[in-house]
């Protein structure tokens, strides 16, 4: 079907919302409580449209497209309607951007921006901040919460941990852990779906804190190193330091739709560790020396030449990893077949 | 899996057995959860402790560790004696069924109570609605196949799916949780010792004379050994080197003075790795591997699903991709290897793997695709065994049960168990550097709340944990999900092993150790 938007005809399907008609014609229309995972919530109101035969302003985020509707993004009254919106969010929190991990990344910059905002005018004598750092991985900022729900939901309705609610209504709504316990203590299994999913920098991980800007980073898919599931990852890599600085689940994939767990979000420090093996070891007298790659290579390839002449093959064992690729484990068991003879290859999975 | 994630949700019920799903598999188990608070599927939670997911099931129950042939048998006789069995599955696509029902047909309810502790009426509870349901999908992990009858646990499974016709369906299957990133695919790609690349047996004529063809050189036709029975040798001295690439035996292995013992006696040991693990501290030569984040390849998931990985960071000093290591060696040996990438090796690969035949690193994208996908037009296959198995028919096996190894006695009254915890991994080579994991979860063992009152041992408090292997001092954690009598403990920990405890009592078949059950004492320390 056809709607028009700002006067430009676009194409729209049965069924969209205005949104996402508008976002697939590449027209921005703020939101901050709507996440594609978590639906339309239809309560910040800040992606107001005007439409055409409606006196009311209609909320983009929920209302489907119709055809020939004819919908406008930037009226003064949209506009006035968005900016009441954002001065409140802005004056109630403690919106300080400069060393907010969320900065470069935050839904409210980004519509504070379009308004062409820079901080709240309504004075209002409680606004301090309120620290939750309780937790191992997820530091929470209450006082730049903006309630609009998104980890609710996400907690009970994607990962279903059923831990984060709401507590009080209106303008003293908060978020809870359990029945309002620090987050540390309460059954949060810290798989960090909320601090992924929240539109500010109210719910944050710890880890990537001074890290590296947001604008600074690359994201680089990867999946998992740990359990089967696979679930794929964004690694967000700092490339002035060549260190991963954060990572997150990738949203659309079909095996975790943006969801980890804790390993898989916060357990990337052995990637980078100063323990990690550097240099080839050879063992003399009881004790490690370094080597060269041609020394350690020529003596593995000698050794194994020598003990194959005289004892056999079959002498031989390869343990192949359910850590390395498959292009590894290929190329493991050929060197085994075909270069040492034996079919002496096996896995640990089974422990 | 024989079933992909994605279609988990299209069950009316699933039975979960042997696997602690949320902390084992915890986005596998938040979809499960999700799919039982919308009302989509049932949950049947089967296991010795009550685990996170018995909160999401409809049924819970507890078996005695060690009695999952038993349990299923019971279920397979209550469903063929109320007609609940699937007539036209079991008639157009299986064979052996007369076998199996005789079998069972000595199982009833009051004696699987006997044997595994569940009340008759919850078996029979269980029996109905599983055996009702329109589909039913059946997950596992090491629960079931951890045990000296893991073979006959796996084998009763399917069992139990075929009776059903649950096989080859949307929402069904018998869908086994791999534990490893690419455990799968490990196996995939040949690293096995009696197969090749997707599962061509060693020692078929015409298999051996397709890949003596493909790789150029004469090939040995003899399998090779397990990992197990190369570590019996080995201690006895017939082995001589040994090569191992990213794995850490010395904590993993069912035995551990033993394993240490079998490594200490080798003429030469090479490990690849990317830390200095229990088992590269024995090694005559350490070569520094790259971690997954520094590379590209493919990792193939518990659902087939093959994935592209890319290089973020570069590995750390003079440390190589493990296979670029094996190159070297390679052409040190006399071959010559010429990859340059590692997509060179996945397309080389594919043209020996009929399975992966179709899958291209354009085709994988984003999403990845499942095999068998047998060319580049195939769509891949998220669910196997629709309309045809493997072998033609499926093979009903009649299963007797048969007692673990080891079972509690007078001297040795608990059941031990072990497991994973949702924020370690494995032996820990990658996990415990990360300060917060280990300050969420550290050594312990999980005991209830019954016996620790019993024992005068208090949440955290030190206990000594015996069996006829070893022992060792932990901490105690007196949590109601364990059942009186079982004490359950996590093996990622060098300094508290749990393997120092478990028992090196094999499978016949897979031999597959026995982690999930021995026989314990525990006292207060
Ligand atoms: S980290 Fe996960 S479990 Fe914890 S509150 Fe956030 S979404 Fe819920
Ligand atoms: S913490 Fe974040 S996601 Fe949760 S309600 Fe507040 S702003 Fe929204
Ligand atoms: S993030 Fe967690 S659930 Fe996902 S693959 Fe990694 S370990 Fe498994």
């Amino acid at each position: 079907m056809q709607i028009t938007i700002n006067g430009k005809i676009v194409e729209a399907q049965a069924g969209q919302t205005i949104h996402r008609a508008a976002k697939a014609a590449g027209i921005y229309i703020p939101t901050l409580c709507y996440h594609e995972k978590v639906g339309a919530a239809g309560k910040c109101r800040v992606c107001v449209v005007e439409i055409e035969g409606s006196p009311a302003l209609q909320t983009a985020c929920s209302v489907e497209v119709r055809e020939g509707m004819k919908i406008q993004t930037r009226t003064e009254r949209v506009l006035n309607s968005q900016k009441l919106i954002v001065d409140l969010l802005l004056s109630t929190g403690t919106h300080d951007c400069l060393a907010c991990d969320q900065n470069g990344s935050c839904e409210l910059q980004d519509v504070a921006y379009y308004l062409g905002m820079e901080r709240g005018s309504f004075k209002y004598a409680d606004v301090e901040s309120v620290k939750d750092d309780s937790s191992e991985f997820i530091s929470v900022e209450r006082s730049k919460c903006i309630s609009c729900g998104r980890c609710v939901a996400a907690c009970n309705n994607t990962v279903t941990n059923r831990v984060l609610d709401f507590k009080y209504r209106g303008h003293k709504a908060d978020i809870a852990f359990d029945d309002d316990k620090p987050m540390g203590e309460s059954s949060c299994v810290q798989c960090g779906e909320c601090a992924q999913i929240c539109p500010v920098g109210a719910l944050t991980d710890k880890l990537s804190k001074g890290r590296a800007r947001r604008w600074d980073v690359e994201k680089v898919y990867s999946v998992c190193p740990y359990c089967g599931v696979g679930c794929k990852l964004e690694l967000h890599v700092d490339r002035k330091t060549d260190r991963i600085v954060r990572v997150t689940g990738a949203e659309g994939a079909p095996t975790n739709n943006g969801m980890l767990c804790v390993k898989g979000r916060y357990g990337y420090d052995f990637v980078g560790h100063p323990d990690r093996l550097t240099t080839p070891l050879i063992k003399e007298n009881g004790k490690f020396r370094e080597a060269s790659w041609d020394e350690a290579i020529t003596l593995v390839a000698t050794k194994f030449a020598e003990i194959k002449q005289k004892h056999g093959a079959d002498t031989i064992m390869g343990l192949c990893s359910a850590k390395v690729t498959n292009e590894e484990n290929y190329t493991f068991q050929k060197l085994f077949r075909t270069g040492i003879g034996t079919n002496n290859i096996d896995h640990c999975a089974r422990l | 899996m024989t079933n992909d994630i994605a279609g988990l949700d299209k069950s009316d019920v699933a039975l979960i057995i042997g696997s602690d799903t949320s902390e084992c598999h915890p986005v596998i188990a938040a979809r499960l959860k999700k799919a039982a608070m919308d009302g989509k599927v049932k949950i049947i939670v089967i296991d010795p402790k009550r685990i996170k997911m018995a909160d999401f099931a409809t049924i819970y129950a507890c078996q005695r560790p060690g009695t999952d042939v038993a349990v299923l048998n019971g279920m397979m006789h209550l469903i063929i004696k109320n007609g609940w069995e699937d007539k036209k599955f079991i008639e157009e696509r299986t064979e052996g069924y007369e076998a199996l029902k005789e079998e069972v047909a000595k199982f009833t309810p009051e004696y699987v109570e006997k044997i595994s502790g569940i009340p008759a009426k919850t078996l029979e509870e269980i029996a109905e609605l599983f055996g009702k349901a329109p589909t039913a999908a059946l997950y596992y992990a090491m629960g079931i196949t951890q045990h000296t009858t893991g073979v006959d646990n796996v084998k009763s499974t399917a069992n139990l799916q075929m009776l059903c016709g649950n096989m080859g369906k949307v929402g069904g299957g018998v869908n086994p949780l791999r534990g490893q990133s690419n455990v799968q695919g490990a196996c995939d790609m040949g690293g096995l010792p009696n197969v090749f690349p997707a599962y061509q047996k060693i020692g078929d004529a015409a298999v051996q004379e397709k890949f003596e063809k493909f790789w150029g050189v004469k090939l040995s036709d003899k399998p090779g050994m397990t990992m197990t029975v190369a570590f019996d040798k080995a201690h006895a001295g017939e082995m001589k080197a040994f090569y191992i690439m990213g794995e850490n035996p010395m904590v993993s292995d069912p035995d551990l003075h033993h394993a240490e013992e079998s490594l200490k006696r080798l003429e030469f040991l090479v490990v690849e790795d990317i830390f200095m693990t229990e088992t590269a501290q024995m090694a005559h030569v350490v070569l520094p591997a790259s971690s997954p984040a520094e590379k590209d390849g493919t990792f193939s998931n518990t659902e087939r699903r093959v994935q592209l990985l890319f290089k973020a960071v570069n590995a750390p000093g003079q440390a190589k991709h493990d296979w670029e290591i094996h190159q070297m060696i390679a052409n040190k040996m006399g071959l010559n290897w010429n990859y340059t990438k590692a997509e060179e090796i996945f397309d080389e690969m594919r043209k020996c793997t009929p399975s992966y035949a179709g899958l291209t690193y354009k085709r994988l994208g984003f999403a990845g695709m499942h095999w068998p996908c047998p060319n580049e037009e195939h769509p891949g296959t998220p669910v196997l065994h629709i309309g045809k198995f493997s072998r033609g028919l499926g093979l009903f096996t009649a299963i007797p049960f048969k007692e673990p190894a080891e079972m509690p006695d007078k001297d040795y009254p608990w059941y031990f168990t072990t497991g994973r915890v949702l924020q370690q991994y494995h032996t820990g080579t990658m996990s415990r550097k990360t300060p917060g994991l280990n300050n969420l979860a550290g050594p312990h063992v999980m005991i209830s709340v019954e016996d620790a009152e019993a024992l005068g041992i208090s949440n955290s408090g030190k206990v000594k944990v015996s069996t006829r292997r070893g022992s060792l001092i932990t901490n105690a954690f007196v949590t109601k999900r364990c059942p009186k009598g079982t004490v359950f403990m996590p093996f990622h920990f060098a300094e508290a092993a749990a393997n120092k405890l478990t028992i090196n009592a094999l499978d016949p078949i897979a031999k597959i150790p026995e982690y999930k059950v021995c026989a314990c004492k525990i006292e207060k320390a």
